[in-house]
């Protein structure tokens, strides 16, 4: 009470305007500091490159990476890229996610399971995707087929080892809570185990996500003649550098989309963890 | 209000020669020997002791959580095996589900048994209702203070309306000032709800606040329990002179002056 009627008439004197421009300005002074290097890094970029700083053809200005960009878009050729990394690895990733999920979840929970997959997994996942990709182009040919298994190879482990993870550091005691009341452990799972691990598993998917990029970009980068990481490729081949950095440009924006996608699904997902922060 | 309130006719706890031991490196380490205890419907009995005196491993097996030994248990004359719809657990720790709000946390104990939503929720309103926290149904766990979060947990406990409420250490974690304001809560609710419940403490105020027996549990294994019955009316007052002579009488029990 009394702090309410010592900030009233605090409060009346400032007009709405004053408390408009206030909140404007703060709005702005976050934009700065959260952007501020940001847009600080793209500026020395492109007067470097207009300057003359740096040599124009390794770093051409942003302008023309933009109208590289541009043309490549309306023309539908760098669509088409875009469209076959995006189905390359969604494909993978969608594979991934309906293998590597369940599958932890089961692990997760059957000590005895985990216990003997553990050690083949470790091994697995500590040899590199990027090294086993000739084993696979020659077990599945230089299609498609070693592509996306390339990736989902390595977009596997980071979503299986983070489900695992999350069930095995499920709290004991809320599954005996749960049990007090009579639940199966059908329920326990459904109710208990599986919410309990929505966190640890989307980690498990953000960093899925990434790699899977990451893994689009080298295969395509070998025996490809489509996709945005052969555009990389091609485009300095034949020395087009605009076009070379657009897709860099293209691809991170992909990344970044992807992560994205990730970060509002789980919001929605995790309403419950926000509130804690 | 009323509509919370059912005269529950069951109730009563017979423990008959129970024993439980623990191995420890390799050796049985007997917790429970050869206990015989009744508990009448609608009794509030505390169960007080050091740590390592049993009294959790009791309130344990009565839940069904741990198998005795030897003995059996049995509720309105049947035996117990394992968990069983007419016993609630308060633990110590609230042990909510973080990402359920305060009425989904009520409410889970209503599905798990399979009570419709609807009808679930509804009871479960009334619970929180009981408890205070009207205001509070659509908050989540975290945002709850220790106390409250106890009260949800309390509140979760009731809405399956059991016939033996077994309560562990329930507010050993809560501050001193919401400690006593809860022990008002839980003689309220027992008064009101008219089950039987089961206390195991530490705290001697608390089971001479809220107990019509109290067990005594002592260390050394040998020594068998002592049952000391509180004799004061109700509402009790904790500074009243013989809930004063009563603390001391049971503060001598374990050689504390």
């Amino acid at each position: 009470m009394a702090l309410q009627s010592l900030d009233a008439p605090l409060e009346g004197r400032s007009s709405p305007g004053a408390a408009i421009r206030r909140r404007v300005g703060a709005t702005a002074r976050g934009f700065v500091s959260r952007y501020g290097l940001l847009a600080g890094f793209v500026l020395l970029w492109q007067v470097s490159a207009t300057q003359g700083w740096v040599n124009p053809a390794v770093f051409p200005p942003l302008d023309s990476i933009a109208a590289a960009l541009w043309k490549g878009l309306a023309s539908g050729a760098l669509l088409d890229d875009i469209a076959i990394s995006l189905q390359r690895s969604g494909i993978a990733f969608a594979a991934a996610v309906a293998l590597g999920i369940p599958l932890g979840l089961f692990m997760g929970q059957i000590a005895a399971v985990e216990r003997a997959l553990d050690p083949i997994l470790q091994l697995f996942r500590q040899t590199s995707a990027l090294a086993l990709y000739p084993v696979f182009i020659l077990l599945l040919g230089l299609g498609e087929a070693s592509k996306v298994f390339v990736i989902f190879w390595a977009t596997l482990f980071p979503i299986l080892l983070a489900t695992i993870g999350g069930v095995k550091q499920v709290n004991r005691k809320l599954v005996e809570m749960a049990r007090t009341f009579g639940a199966t452990r059908l329920t326990v799972f459904r109710r208990v185990v599986l919410p309990a691990s929505v966190p640890a598993i989307f980690v498990g998917l953000r960093l899925s996500a990434t790699t899977a990029l990451l893994l689009l970009i080298a295969a395509e980068m070998i025996g490809a003649n489509k996709g945005v990481g052969f555009q990389v490729m091609n485009a300095q081949y034949n020395f087009q550098i605009p076009l070379m950095f657009a897709a860099i440009f293209l691809l991170a924006g992909l990344g970044l989309a992807a992560n994205l996608v990730l970060v509002l699904l789980q919001r929605r997902l995790c309403r419950w963890a926000e509130v804690q922060r | 209000m009323m509509g919370a309130h059912q005269v529950i006719a069951g109730g009563a706890v017979t423990i008959r020669g129970l024993s439980k031991s623990f191995a420890l490196n390799g050796a049985a380490l007997p917790v429970l020997r050869d206990l015989d205890l009744s508990i009448h419907p609608g009794e509030s009995l505390a169960i007080v002791g050091p740590s390592g005196c049993g009294k959790t491993t009791l309130l344990r097996v009565l839940a069904g959580l741990e198998q005795p030994d030897g003995g059996q248990v049995l509720i309105d004359g049947r035996p117990v095996h394992g968990v069983g719809t007419e016993r609630a657990i308060i633990f110590q720790e609230p042990r909510l589900l973080p990402w359920l709000t305060v009425l989904g946390n009520v409410t889970f104990g209503l599905e798990v048994r399979g009570v419709p939503k609807a009808e679930a929720e509804a009871q479960a309103r009334q619970n929180i209702r009981l408890v205070g926290l009207a205001e509070f149904e659509g908050a989540f766990p975290a945002q709850l203070s220790g106390g409250m979060a106890q009260r949800v947990g309390i509140a979760r406990a009731l809405a399956v309306q059991p016939e033996i409420l077994l309560l562990d250490e329930p507010l050993g974690a809560l501050d001193a000032m919401t400690r006593i304001t809860m022990q008002d809560e839980l003689a309220r609710i027992w008064r009101e709800q008219q089950v039987t419940m089961i206390l195991v403490t530490h705290d001697l105020e608390e089971a001479i606040f809220l107990a019509d027996r109290v067990l005594v549990m002592p260390r050394e294994k040998g020594t068998p329990p002592r049952m000391i019955e509180i004799v004061l009316s109700r509402p009790r007052d904790r500074s009243e002179a013989g809930f004063v002579a009563m603390r001391r009488r049971l503060m001598a029990e374990f050689g504390l002056h």
